[in-house]
Protein backbone atom coordinates (compact mmCIF):
# COMPACT_ATOMS: atom_id res chain seq x y z
CA UNK A 1 0.00 0.00 0.00
CA UNK A 2 2.63 2.48 -1.04
CA UNK A 3 0.04 4.57 -2.85
CA UNK A 4 -1.15 7.73 -1.16
CA UNK A 5 -4.91 8.35 -1.20
CA UNK A 6 -4.44 11.92 -2.44
CA UNK A 7 -2.36 10.73 -5.41
CA UNK A 8 -5.01 8.16 -6.33
CA UNK A 9 -7.70 10.83 -6.13
CA UNK A 10 -6.03 13.52 -8.27
CA UNK A 11 -4.81 10.95 -10.81
CA UNK A 12 -8.37 10.30 -11.99
CA UNK A 13 -9.01 14.02 -12.44
CA UNK A 14 -5.75 15.11 -14.06
CA UNK A 15 -2.99 12.76 -15.21
CA UNK A 16 -5.28 9.80 -15.98
CA UNK A 17 -8.47 11.67 -16.83
CA UNK A 18 -10.78 8.99 -18.31
CA UNK A 19 -12.07 11.15 -21.17
CA UNK A 20 -9.12 13.28 -22.27
CA UNK A 21 -6.20 11.00 -21.34
CA UNK A 22 -7.43 7.38 -21.33
CA UNK A 23 -10.16 7.96 -23.96
CA UNK A 24 -12.51 5.49 -22.27
CA UNK A 25 -16.30 5.44 -22.10
CA UNK A 26 -16.76 7.72 -25.08
CA UNK A 27 -20.36 6.79 -26.01
CA UNK A 28 -22.09 8.79 -23.24
CA UNK A 29 -19.43 11.52 -23.58
CA UNK A 30 -20.64 12.22 -27.10
CA UNK A 31 -24.30 11.32 -26.75
CA UNK A 32 -25.59 13.19 -23.70
CA UNK A 33 -23.52 16.39 -23.82
CA UNK A 34 -25.81 18.60 -25.92
CA UNK A 35 -26.86 20.22 -22.60
CA UNK A 36 -24.67 20.86 -19.56
CA UNK A 37 -27.36 19.61 -17.20
CA UNK A 38 -27.80 16.16 -18.78
CA UNK A 39 -24.01 15.86 -19.10
CA UNK A 40 -23.64 16.57 -15.38
CA UNK A 41 -26.44 14.10 -14.54
CA UNK A 42 -24.76 11.35 -16.56
CA UNK A 43 -21.42 12.13 -14.89
CA UNK A 44 -22.88 11.84 -11.39
CA UNK A 45 -24.73 8.60 -12.25
CA UNK A 46 -21.49 7.08 -13.55
CA UNK A 47 -19.60 8.32 -10.48
CA UNK A 48 -22.15 6.61 -8.20
CA UNK A 49 -21.99 3.29 -10.06
CA UNK A 50 -18.20 3.40 -10.33
CA UNK A 51 -17.62 4.13 -6.63
CA UNK A 52 -20.20 1.59 -5.41
CA UNK A 53 -18.96 -1.21 -7.69
CA UNK A 54 -15.32 -0.43 -6.83
CA UNK A 55 -16.11 -0.76 -3.10
CA UNK A 56 -18.01 -4.04 -3.46
CA UNK A 57 -15.53 -5.61 -5.88
CA UNK A 58 -12.62 -4.65 -3.65
CA UNK A 59 -14.48 -5.99 -0.61
CA UNK A 60 -15.02 -9.45 -2.10
CA UNK A 61 -11.89 -9.56 -4.24
CA UNK A 62 -10.46 -12.52 -2.31
CA UNK A 63 -13.58 -14.64 -2.86
CA UNK A 64 -13.95 -14.19 -6.62
CA UNK A 65 -12.31 -17.04 -8.59
CA UNK A 66 -9.85 -15.56 -11.09
CA UNK A 67 -11.29 -17.44 -14.07
CA UNK A 68 -14.82 -16.06 -13.84
CA UNK A 69 -13.95 -12.64 -12.47
CA UNK A 70 -15.18 -10.66 -15.51
CA UNK A 71 -18.76 -12.08 -15.40
CA UNK A 72 -18.77 -11.48 -11.62
CA UNK A 73 -17.71 -7.84 -12.10
CA UNK A 74 -20.35 -7.32 -14.79
CA UNK A 75 -23.16 -8.67 -12.58
CA UNK A 76 -22.11 -6.39 -9.70
CA UNK A 77 -21.92 -3.37 -12.01
CA UNK A 78 -25.25 -4.21 -13.66
CA UNK A 79 -26.90 -4.41 -10.23
CA UNK A 80 -25.80 -0.90 -9.33
CA UNK A 81 -26.81 0.40 -12.75
CA UNK A 82 -30.31 -1.03 -12.21
CA UNK A 83 -30.48 0.72 -8.81
CA UNK A 84 -29.39 4.06 -10.31
CA UNK A 85 -31.88 3.57 -13.16
CA UNK A 86 -34.73 3.06 -10.67
CA UNK A 87 -33.66 6.01 -8.46
CA UNK A 88 -33.46 8.37 -11.44
CA UNK A 89 -36.86 7.23 -12.68
CA UNK A 90 -38.39 7.82 -9.25
CA UNK A 91 -36.84 11.19 -8.38
CA UNK A 92 -35.54 12.80 -11.61
CA UNK A 93 -37.96 11.74 -14.32
CA UNK A 94 -37.05 14.50 -16.79
CA UNK A 95 -33.35 13.57 -16.59
CA UNK A 96 -34.25 9.88 -16.89
CA UNK A 97 -36.13 10.56 -20.14
CA UNK A 98 -33.32 12.79 -21.43
CA UNK A 99 -30.58 10.18 -20.84
CA UNK A 100 -32.81 7.34 -22.07
CA UNK A 101 -31.04 4.18 -23.20
CA UNK A 102 -27.68 5.52 -22.03
CA UNK A 103 -28.53 4.75 -18.38
CA UNK A 104 -28.62 0.95 -18.84
CA UNK A 105 -25.58 1.38 -21.11
CA UNK A 106 -23.50 2.52 -18.10
CA UNK A 107 -22.99 -1.25 -17.63
CA UNK A 108 -20.77 -1.43 -20.70
CA UNK A 109 -18.94 1.83 -19.97
CA UNK A 110 -15.31 0.74 -20.33
CA UNK A 111 -14.10 2.91 -17.42
CA UNK A 112 -16.11 0.98 -14.84
CA UNK A 113 -15.02 -2.50 -15.89
CA UNK A 114 -11.55 -1.11 -16.54
CA UNK A 115 -11.17 0.25 -12.99
CA UNK A 116 -12.63 -2.96 -11.52
CA UNK A 117 -10.08 -5.07 -13.37
CA UNK A 118 -7.07 -2.75 -13.13
CA UNK A 119 -7.52 -1.27 -9.66
CA UNK A 120 -10.39 -2.40 -7.40
CA UNK A 121 -9.59 -6.12 -7.69
CA UNK A 122 -6.04 -5.52 -6.43
CA UNK A 123 -6.38 -2.81 -3.74
CA UNK A 124 -8.01 -2.22 -0.35
CA UNK A 125 -11.61 -1.04 -0.01
CA UNK A 126 -10.59 2.48 1.02
CA UNK A 127 -8.21 2.96 -1.89
CA UNK A 128 -10.76 1.50 -4.32
CA UNK A 129 -13.39 3.97 -3.06
CA UNK A 130 -10.99 6.90 -3.48
CA UNK A 131 -10.08 5.68 -6.97
CA UNK A 132 -13.77 5.42 -7.88
CA UNK A 133 -14.46 8.95 -6.60
CA UNK A 134 -11.44 10.43 -8.40
CA UNK A 135 -12.13 8.71 -11.72
CA UNK A 136 -15.86 9.47 -11.44
CA UNK A 137 -15.17 13.13 -10.69
CA UNK A 138 -12.72 13.36 -13.60
CA UNK A 139 -15.40 11.86 -15.85
CA UNK A 140 -18.10 14.23 -14.51
CA UNK A 141 -15.88 17.31 -14.94
CA UNK A 142 -14.97 16.35 -18.52
CA UNK A 143 -18.61 15.71 -19.43
CA UNK A 144 -19.78 18.97 -17.86
CA UNK A 145 -17.01 20.89 -19.64
CA UNK A 146 -17.99 19.47 -23.02
CA UNK A 147 -21.70 19.92 -22.23
CA UNK A 148 -21.15 23.58 -21.26
CA UNK A 149 -19.19 24.35 -24.43
CA UNK A 150 -21.80 22.69 -26.64
CA UNK A 151 -24.73 24.35 -24.85
CA UNK A 152 -23.08 27.79 -24.97
CA UNK A 153 -22.35 27.56 -28.70
CA UNK A 154 -25.40 25.56 -29.71
CA UNK A 155 -28.08 27.39 -27.72
CA UNK A 156 -26.40 30.37 -26.05
CA UNK A 157 -27.36 29.11 -22.60
CA UNK A 158 -25.56 27.43 -19.68
CA UNK A 159 -27.51 25.05 -17.39
CA UNK A 160 -30.63 26.63 -18.98
CA UNK A 161 -29.64 30.23 -18.13
CA UNK A 162 -29.27 32.64 -21.02
CA UNK A 163 -25.62 33.73 -21.11
CA UNK A 164 -24.87 34.97 -24.58
CA UNK A 165 -27.66 37.58 -24.77
CA UNK A 166 -30.48 38.04 -27.27
CA UNK A 167 -28.26 39.13 -30.17
CA UNK A 168 -26.36 35.81 -30.19
CA UNK A 169 -27.19 33.55 -33.12
CA UNK A 170 -26.76 29.93 -31.88
CA UNK A 171 -24.51 27.64 -33.93
CA UNK A 172 -27.05 24.84 -34.42
CA UNK A 173 -24.35 22.38 -35.46
CA UNK A 174 -23.01 22.09 -31.91
CA UNK A 175 -26.36 20.90 -30.59
CA UNK A 176 -26.48 18.21 -33.31
CA UNK A 177 -24.58 14.88 -33.43
CA UNK A 178 -21.68 16.14 -35.66
CA UNK A 179 -21.10 18.98 -33.18
CA UNK A 180 -20.32 16.44 -30.46
CA UNK A 181 -17.45 14.94 -32.47
CA UNK A 182 -16.07 18.30 -33.57
CA UNK A 183 -16.36 19.99 -30.15
CA UNK A 184 -14.69 17.05 -28.40
CA UNK A 185 -11.93 16.90 -31.03
CA UNK A 186 -11.16 20.60 -30.61
CA UNK A 187 -11.36 20.41 -26.80
CA UNK A 188 -9.02 17.41 -26.79
CA UNK A 189 -6.46 19.36 -28.83
CA UNK A 190 -6.74 22.27 -26.36
CA UNK A 191 -6.32 19.89 -23.43
CA UNK A 192 -3.24 18.39 -25.13
CA UNK A 193 -1.70 21.88 -25.34
CA UNK A 194 -2.61 22.51 -21.67
CA UNK A 195 -0.94 19.26 -20.55
CA UNK A 196 2.16 20.07 -22.57
CA UNK A 197 2.43 23.56 -21.03
CA UNK A 198 1.93 22.18 -17.53
CA UNK A 199 4.52 19.47 -18.12
CA UNK A 200 2.04 16.70 -17.25
CA UNK A 201 2.75 14.55 -20.31
CA UNK B 1 -42.19 -5.95 -46.24
CA UNK B 2 -41.95 -2.19 -46.80
CA UNK B 3 -41.76 -1.80 -43.07
CA UNK B 4 -38.72 -4.10 -42.83
CA UNK B 5 -36.94 -2.22 -45.60
CA UNK B 6 -37.65 1.04 -43.77
CA UNK B 7 -36.12 -0.41 -40.59
CA UNK B 8 -32.95 -1.43 -42.45
CA UNK B 9 -32.54 1.99 -44.13
CA UNK B 10 -33.22 3.70 -40.81
CA UNK B 11 -30.62 1.63 -38.95
CA UNK B 12 -27.92 1.83 -41.63
CA UNK B 13 -28.21 5.40 -42.88
CA UNK B 14 -30.72 7.75 -41.23
CA UNK B 15 -30.02 6.80 -37.63
CA UNK B 16 -26.50 5.46 -38.18
CA UNK B 17 -25.55 3.69 -34.96
CA UNK B 18 -22.12 5.24 -34.67
CA UNK B 19 -22.28 8.63 -36.32
CA UNK B 20 -25.76 9.78 -35.28
CA UNK B 21 -26.67 7.67 -32.22
CA UNK B 22 -23.14 7.33 -30.72
CA UNK B 23 -23.18 3.60 -29.93
CA UNK B 24 -19.92 1.66 -30.14
CA UNK B 25 -17.57 4.64 -30.12
CA UNK B 26 -14.77 2.75 -28.33
CA UNK B 27 -14.13 0.20 -31.11
CA UNK B 28 -14.88 2.97 -33.60
CA UNK B 29 -11.90 4.96 -32.33
CA UNK B 30 -9.77 1.99 -31.29
CA UNK B 31 -9.94 -0.45 -34.21
CA UNK B 32 -10.44 1.97 -37.09
CA UNK B 33 -6.83 2.46 -38.17
CA UNK B 34 -6.84 -0.05 -41.06
CA UNK B 35 -9.59 -0.96 -43.53
CA UNK B 36 -8.85 -4.72 -43.27
CA UNK B 37 -9.18 -4.93 -39.51
CA UNK B 38 -12.27 -2.73 -39.62
CA UNK B 39 -13.93 -5.15 -42.03
CA UNK B 40 -13.03 -8.11 -39.78
CA UNK B 41 -14.42 -6.35 -36.73
CA UNK B 42 -17.52 -5.34 -38.68
CA UNK B 43 -18.25 -8.92 -39.76
CA UNK B 44 -17.91 -10.17 -36.19
CA UNK B 45 -20.29 -7.42 -34.99
CA UNK B 46 -22.90 -8.21 -37.68
CA UNK B 47 -22.85 -11.84 -36.60
CA UNK B 48 -23.04 -11.20 -32.84
CA UNK B 49 -25.58 -8.37 -33.02
CA UNK B 50 -28.05 -10.34 -35.14
CA UNK B 51 -27.71 -13.34 -32.79
CA UNK B 52 -28.03 -11.11 -29.72
CA UNK B 53 -31.20 -9.48 -31.09
CA UNK B 54 -32.76 -12.92 -31.50
CA UNK B 55 -31.76 -14.32 -28.11
CA UNK B 56 -32.48 -11.23 -25.99
CA UNK B 57 -35.91 -10.78 -27.63
CA UNK B 58 -36.81 -14.39 -26.82
CA UNK B 59 -35.52 -14.10 -23.24
CA UNK B 60 -37.37 -10.85 -22.61
CA UNK B 61 -40.72 -11.90 -24.05
CA UNK B 62 -40.80 -15.55 -22.92
CA UNK B 63 -38.91 -15.39 -19.63
CA UNK B 64 -38.83 -11.92 -18.09
CA UNK B 65 -42.34 -10.73 -19.05
CA UNK B 66 -44.28 -13.87 -17.92
CA UNK B 67 -42.54 -13.79 -14.52
CA UNK B 68 -42.82 -9.96 -14.18
CA UNK B 69 -39.04 -9.63 -13.96
CA UNK B 70 -38.65 -6.75 -16.41
CA UNK B 71 -36.43 -4.86 -13.96
CA UNK B 72 -33.76 -7.56 -14.43
CA UNK B 73 -33.47 -6.54 -18.10
CA UNK B 74 -30.03 -4.93 -17.88
CA UNK B 75 -28.49 -7.74 -15.80
CA UNK B 76 -30.04 -10.49 -17.92
CA UNK B 77 -29.11 -8.95 -21.28
CA UNK B 78 -25.48 -8.28 -20.45
CA UNK B 79 -25.02 -11.83 -19.14
CA UNK B 80 -26.70 -13.30 -22.21
CA UNK B 81 -24.52 -11.21 -24.52
CA UNK B 82 -21.32 -12.14 -22.67
CA UNK B 83 -22.12 -15.87 -22.79
CA UNK B 84 -23.29 -15.61 -26.39
CA UNK B 85 -19.96 -14.09 -27.45
CA UNK B 86 -18.14 -16.89 -25.59
CA UNK B 87 -20.35 -19.53 -27.23
CA UNK B 88 -19.93 -18.07 -30.72
CA UNK B 89 -16.18 -18.05 -30.15
CA UNK B 90 -16.11 -21.73 -29.17
CA UNK B 91 -18.35 -22.81 -32.07
CA UNK B 92 -16.28 -20.91 -34.61
CA UNK B 93 -13.08 -22.41 -33.20
CA UNK B 94 -14.44 -25.94 -33.69
CA UNK B 95 -16.28 -25.51 -36.97
CA UNK B 96 -14.31 -23.08 -39.08
CA UNK B 97 -10.61 -22.42 -38.48
CA UNK B 98 -10.56 -19.97 -41.39
CA UNK B 99 -13.35 -17.86 -39.93
CA UNK B 100 -11.70 -18.11 -36.53
CA UNK B 101 -8.51 -16.74 -38.00
CA UNK B 102 -10.42 -13.81 -39.47
CA UNK B 103 -12.71 -12.97 -36.55
CA UNK B 104 -10.87 -14.54 -33.61
CA UNK B 105 -9.21 -11.53 -32.05
CA UNK B 106 -12.28 -9.30 -32.43
CA UNK B 107 -14.82 -11.51 -30.69
CA UNK B 108 -13.80 -10.93 -27.04
CA UNK B 109 -13.82 -7.17 -27.70
CA UNK B 110 -17.49 -7.26 -28.64
CA UNK B 111 -18.79 -7.90 -25.11
CA UNK B 112 -17.85 -4.34 -24.18
CA UNK B 113 -19.22 -2.90 -27.42
CA UNK B 114 -22.18 -0.95 -26.15
CA UNK B 115 -23.89 -1.15 -29.54
CA UNK B 116 -24.84 -4.79 -28.84
CA UNK B 117 -26.57 -4.03 -25.54
CA UNK B 118 -28.09 -0.90 -27.07
CA UNK B 119 -29.71 -2.82 -29.92
CA UNK B 120 -31.15 -5.37 -27.47
CA UNK B 121 -32.68 -2.62 -25.31
CA UNK B 122 -33.94 -0.54 -28.26
CA UNK B 123 -35.69 -3.63 -29.71
CA UNK B 124 -37.67 -3.87 -26.48
CA UNK B 125 -38.30 -0.11 -26.18
CA UNK B 126 -39.57 0.12 -29.76
CA UNK B 127 -41.95 -2.85 -29.24
CA UNK B 128 -40.47 -4.64 -32.25
CA UNK B 129 -41.68 -8.10 -33.27
CA UNK B 130 -39.11 -10.90 -33.47
CA UNK B 131 -38.60 -10.42 -37.22
CA UNK B 132 -38.33 -6.63 -36.88
CA UNK B 133 -35.78 -7.07 -34.06
CA UNK B 134 -33.65 -9.35 -36.21
CA UNK B 135 -33.74 -6.91 -39.10
CA UNK B 136 -32.99 -3.94 -36.84
CA UNK B 137 -30.04 -5.74 -35.21
CA UNK B 138 -28.66 -6.71 -38.61
CA UNK B 139 -29.15 -3.21 -40.03
CA UNK B 140 -27.58 -1.50 -37.02
CA UNK B 141 -24.54 -3.75 -37.31
CA UNK B 142 -24.22 -3.05 -41.03
CA UNK B 143 -24.41 0.67 -40.22
CA UNK B 144 -21.67 0.20 -37.63
CA UNK B 145 -19.48 -1.61 -40.17
CA UNK B 146 -20.11 1.06 -42.79
CA UNK B 147 -19.05 3.86 -40.42
CA UNK B 148 -16.02 1.87 -39.23
CA UNK B 149 -14.77 1.15 -42.75
CA UNK B 150 -15.37 4.74 -43.92
CA UNK B 151 -13.44 6.24 -41.01
CA UNK B 152 -10.66 3.66 -41.40
CA UNK B 153 -10.22 4.68 -45.02
CA UNK B 154 -9.99 8.32 -44.00
CA UNK B 155 -7.52 7.56 -41.19
CA UNK B 156 -5.27 5.62 -43.55
CA UNK B 157 -5.01 8.81 -45.62
CA UNK B 158 -4.45 10.91 -42.51
CA UNK B 159 -1.37 8.84 -41.68
CA UNK B 160 0.34 10.28 -44.74
CA UNK B 161 -0.11 13.97 -43.95
CA UNK B 162 1.38 16.18 -41.27
CA UNK B 163 -1.17 16.85 -38.56
CA UNK B 164 -0.58 19.69 -36.04
CA UNK B 165 0.94 18.15 -32.91
CA UNK B 166 -1.97 18.74 -30.46
CA UNK B 167 -4.40 17.10 -32.90
CA UNK B 168 -2.39 13.89 -33.38
CA UNK B 169 -4.18 10.66 -32.46
CA UNK B 170 -7.72 10.80 -31.16
CA UNK B 171 -8.40 14.53 -31.63
CA UNK B 172 -8.07 14.49 -35.42
CA UNK B 173 -10.02 11.22 -35.61
CA UNK B 174 -12.89 12.89 -33.75
CA UNK B 175 -12.94 15.93 -36.02
CA UNK B 176 -12.87 13.60 -39.06
CA UNK B 177 -15.77 11.62 -37.61
CA UNK B 178 -17.62 14.92 -37.13
CA UNK B 179 -17.31 15.74 -40.82
CA UNK B 180 -18.46 12.22 -41.73
CA UNK B 181 -21.38 12.69 -39.35
CA UNK B 182 -22.39 15.90 -41.16
CA UNK B 183 -22.56 13.84 -44.36
CA UNK B 184 -24.90 11.33 -42.68
CA UNK B 185 -27.08 14.20 -41.43
CA UNK B 186 -28.06 14.57 -45.08
CA UNK B 187 -30.20 11.42 -44.77
CA UNK B 188 -32.24 12.97 -41.97
CA UNK B 189 -35.97 13.05 -42.58
CA UNK B 190 -35.73 10.49 -45.38
CA UNK B 191 -37.57 7.83 -43.36
CA UNK B 192 -39.58 7.91 -40.16
CA UNK B 193 -40.93 4.83 -38.39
Amino acid sequence: MSLKASTIFTRGILTENPVFRLVLGMCPVLAVTAWAESAFGMGISTLAVLTASNIVISGIRNFIPAKIRIPCFIVIIATFVTIVDMLLKAYFEALHTELGVFIPLIVVNCIILGRAEAFASKHSVFHAAVDGLGMGLGFTLSLTLLGSVRELLGAGTLFGLNIMGASFEPIQLFAQPPGAFIALGLLMALVNIFYKRMGLE
Amino acid sequence: MGNLLAIILLAVLVDNFVLIRFFGICPFLGVSRKVDTSLGMGMAVVFVMTMASLVTWLIYNFLLVPFALEYLRTVAFILVIASLVQLVEMVIQKVSPALNQALGIFLPLITTNCAVLAVAILNIQNDFTLLQSLVYGFGAAVGFTLALVLIAGMRERLELVTVPRPFRGTAIALVTAGILSIAFMGFRGMIAL
